[in-house]
C-alpha cells in the first residue's frame, strides 16, 4: 500500500472516480479462441487491464516424475509484462507475488477440470499480463476459464473471479489500480457458478465479518454479469468465420 | 500420492466420520502450544513455537537500509519462510518453493494489513531507516505451519529490540529499544475434509484436506485471508471459520505477550 500521504480523493460526489457506483464492474470484454496453436485460449479486456490466457494439453507430463497416476497435473503460470504497468519497467518472469498467484489460480482449476479423466497427463494453464491495472488475477482467472471451455477439455464449470475492495469506508466492486493502492482492504474471490461455492479466496486489509458477508453479496451479484460474458465469448466464438 | 498417504487420509476420514479427531481433540481446538521468546540471543528478536509436533522458529534482524520511495517516512519489512529439508521427508533441498512464497506472504500480509509494526518509528533520519527481516524457519512439519508461523513471527517482532544508531553508524552489540508494535495479529486456520471443518490441522489431516483458509485477526477486524487447496467452500462455512478465529484471537495474543514479556 502506498504512503497515505498523497492519497487522492477516491470518492468524488459520492462516485467513484471513474465515475461508477460501488457495486460496478469495468468494462469487461471477452474473446474465445484467439491464438491457433494452443488449444484454448481466451482475450480479456477488463478496464485497463489486458489478458491473454492460453491452455495447451492434456500432453505429456514434465519432469516425469511430477505424473500423477491417478489423474493429470495442472501447471499454471499467472506473469505480468515487464511494460504491463503505469510505472517502472518489472522484471521478466514470476516474482514472488506472482508465484503464490500462480498456486492459488492451479488450485482453482485442479476443482473444476475433470482430472481423473486424463490420468498421467499434463494440463498447462499460462495467463499473462500485458496490461495491467488492479484486479489482474481475478481477469486471469476469468480468461483462464474461458480459455479452458475453449480447449474442450472437461470441466465441471466455467469459474468468475472478481474482487470487493474498500475505499473510503466503503465497500467498492472491482477496484483499479489507484484505487487498490489507497483501498483500506481488498479481497478477491473465485465462484464456481453451478453451487456458488468458493474457489479463492484472499484477503487483507481491515473487513468486519459483516463486510466480508457483503463483499461475498457483491461478488456473486457481479458474477451473474462475469459469467453471461464468458457465456458469450465462448458461442460467439463458435458463430463467426475465425475458427 | 503414495500408497501410505491414501490409507492415512481415509483413516483421517474414517476417524471424523464417527466424530473423532486424532488425540481426541475436539473439532476446533488447537493442539498444545508452546511459545518461547528470546531463543536465538544474537538476533534482534526470535522466537520458537511449538504447536503439537510443528516447531517452528522465526528470527527478526535489524538492518540500516532506506524507506522506499513511495514512503518515505517509514522503514520496511519483509518476510521469508524456509521449509528446511530437515524438517520433512517431503521437503527438498534447492530454491523456496510455491509453498513456503505462499507460507511467507500469508503471515507477511496478516502482520502488515493488522498494522503490527510501527513503520514511522523506524525512520532514524531523512534517507535512512531500519529494514526489518522475518525469517521463518520450519523446524519440524506436522501440519499447520501458518499459524505456527504467524505466532512465532508475531512473537520474534514484540520481543525485539533495536540496535543503538549513532553518529550514522549501527552499533549491533547494543540493544537500546523496543522494536514499537501498534497491534497484535493471530492467525486461524481451519480445514475442510469431506463435510467437516476443524481447526489446526495435524500433518495426517492436512494431508486428507480438501480445502483450507487462514484467516487473520486483531481480535476485533479480519486483517488477511487465504484460502488454500483445491477444494470449495460454503459462504457460511467461511462465515463461521471468521467467527471461530475472531474467538480464538484472545488467548493466542495471550501466549504472545506472556512469551515476549510486554503487553498490548
Amino acid at each position: 500500500m502506498a504512503s497515505k500521504a498523497n492519497k487522492p480523493a477516491l470518492l468524488i460526489d459520492g462516485k467513484r472516480r471513474d465515475g461508477r457506483g460501488f457495486g460496478d464492474l469495468r468494462p469487461l470484454n471477452i474473446e474465445a479462441g484467439i491464438l491457433k496453436n494452443a488449444d484454448g485460449s481466451a482475450y480479456v479486456e477488463w478496464g485497463n487491464n489486458k489478458v491473454l490466457a492460453a491452455v495447451y494439453g492434456p500432453r505429456e507430463v514434465q519432469p516425469r516424475h511430477t505424473a500423477d497416476p491417478l489423474r493429470a497435473v495442472i501447471k499454471c503460470r499467472y506473469a505480468m509484462a515487464p511494460f504491463s504497468s503505469i510505472g517502472e519497467h518489472g522484471r521478466t518472469g514470476p516474482n514472488r507475488r506472482a508465484i503464490e498467484i500462480s498456486k492459488v489460480t492451479r488450485e482453482v482449476f485442479e476443482n473444476v477440470v475433470m482430472l481423473s479423466e486424463f490420468p498421467n497427463s499434463q494440463i498447462n494453464i499460462f495467463i499473462e499480463i500485458l496490461q495491467s491495472d488492479g484486479g489482474t488475477r481475478a481477469a486471469g482467472i476469468t480468461a483462464a476459464s474461458v480459455a479452458l471451455a475453449d480447449s474442450g477439455l472437461y470441466i465441471r464449470d466455467m469459474v468468475y473471479s472478481v474482487s470487493v475492495g474498500k475505499i473510503d469506508g466503503k465497500l467498492a466492486l472491482d477496484l483499479d489500480m489507484i484505487e487498490d493502492n489507497y483501498s483500506e482492504a481488498d479481497m478477491p474471490v473465485a465462484i464456481a457458478p453451478r453451487n456458488n461455492e468458493i474457489l479463492l479466496l484472499q484477503m487483507d486489509g481491515n473487513y468486519s465479518r459483516e463486510e466480508i458477508d457483503r463483499a461475498i453479496d457483491m461478488v456473486l451479484e457481479a458474477g451473474k454479469t462475469i459469467s453471461a460474458k464468458q457465456r458469450e465469448a465462448l458461442r460467439s466464438s463458435y458463430s463467426g468465420a475465425s475458427r | 500420492m503414495e500408497a501410505i498417504d491414501v490409507i492415512k487420509s481415509s483413516y483421517i476420514r474414517e476417524l471424523l466420520a464417527k466424530g473423532v479427531r486424532e488425540g481426541s481433540r475436539g473439532m476446533m481446538d488447537f493442539r498444545n502450544i508452546e511459545v518461547k521468546a528470546g531463543v536465538i540471543p544474537h538476533a534482534e528478536g526470535s522466537a520458537q513455537v511449538d504447536l503439537g509436533a510443528t516447531k517452528v522458529l522465526a528470527g527478526v534482524k535489524a538492518v540500516l537500509g532506506e524507506p522506499m520511495a513511495d514512503t518515505p517516512d517509514q522503514g520496511t519489512l519483509s518476510m521469508s519462510a524456509e521449509l528446511l529439508p530437515l524438517a520433512s521427508a517431503e521437503y527438498e533441498m534447492g530454491p523456496p518453493s510455491p509453498e513456503a512464497i505462499e507460507l511467507a506472504r500469508v503471515v507477511d500480509r496478516g502482520i502488515r494489513a493488522g498494522e503490527c509494526v510501527d513503520l514511522q518509528s523506524l525512520l532514524l533520519e531523512e534517507g535512512k531507516a531500519w529494514s526489518i527481516f522475518t525469517d521463518i524457519y520450519v523446524l519440524n512439519y506436522d501440519g499447520n505451519l501458518f499459524d505456527a508461523s504467524e505466532l512465532a513471527a508475531m512473537t520474534a517482532l514484540a520481543s525485539a529490540r533495536l540496535p543503538k544508531y549513532e553518529d550514522g553508524k549501527v552499533v549491533p552489540e547494543e540493544h537500546v529499544q523496543d522494536l514499537k508494535m501498534n497491534n497484535i495479529v493471530t492467525s486461524s486456520t481451519f480445514v475442510k475434509i469431506g463435510s467437516h471443518v476443524l481447526l489446526d490441522m495435524n500433518g495426517h489431516e492436512e494431508m486428507a484436506a480438501d480445502a483450507r483458509l487462514t484467516v487473520a485477526t486483531d481480535g476485533k477486524l479480519v486483517r488477511a485471508m487465504q484460502k488454500g487447496l483445491r477444494g470449495s467452500l460454503k459462504i457460511d462455512e467461511v462465515d463461521s471459520m471468521v467467527e471461530t478465529a475472531l474467538g480464538k484471537h484472545e488467548g493466542l495474543k495471550g501466549l504472545i505477550e506472556r512469551a515476549s514479556g510486554r503487553s498490548f
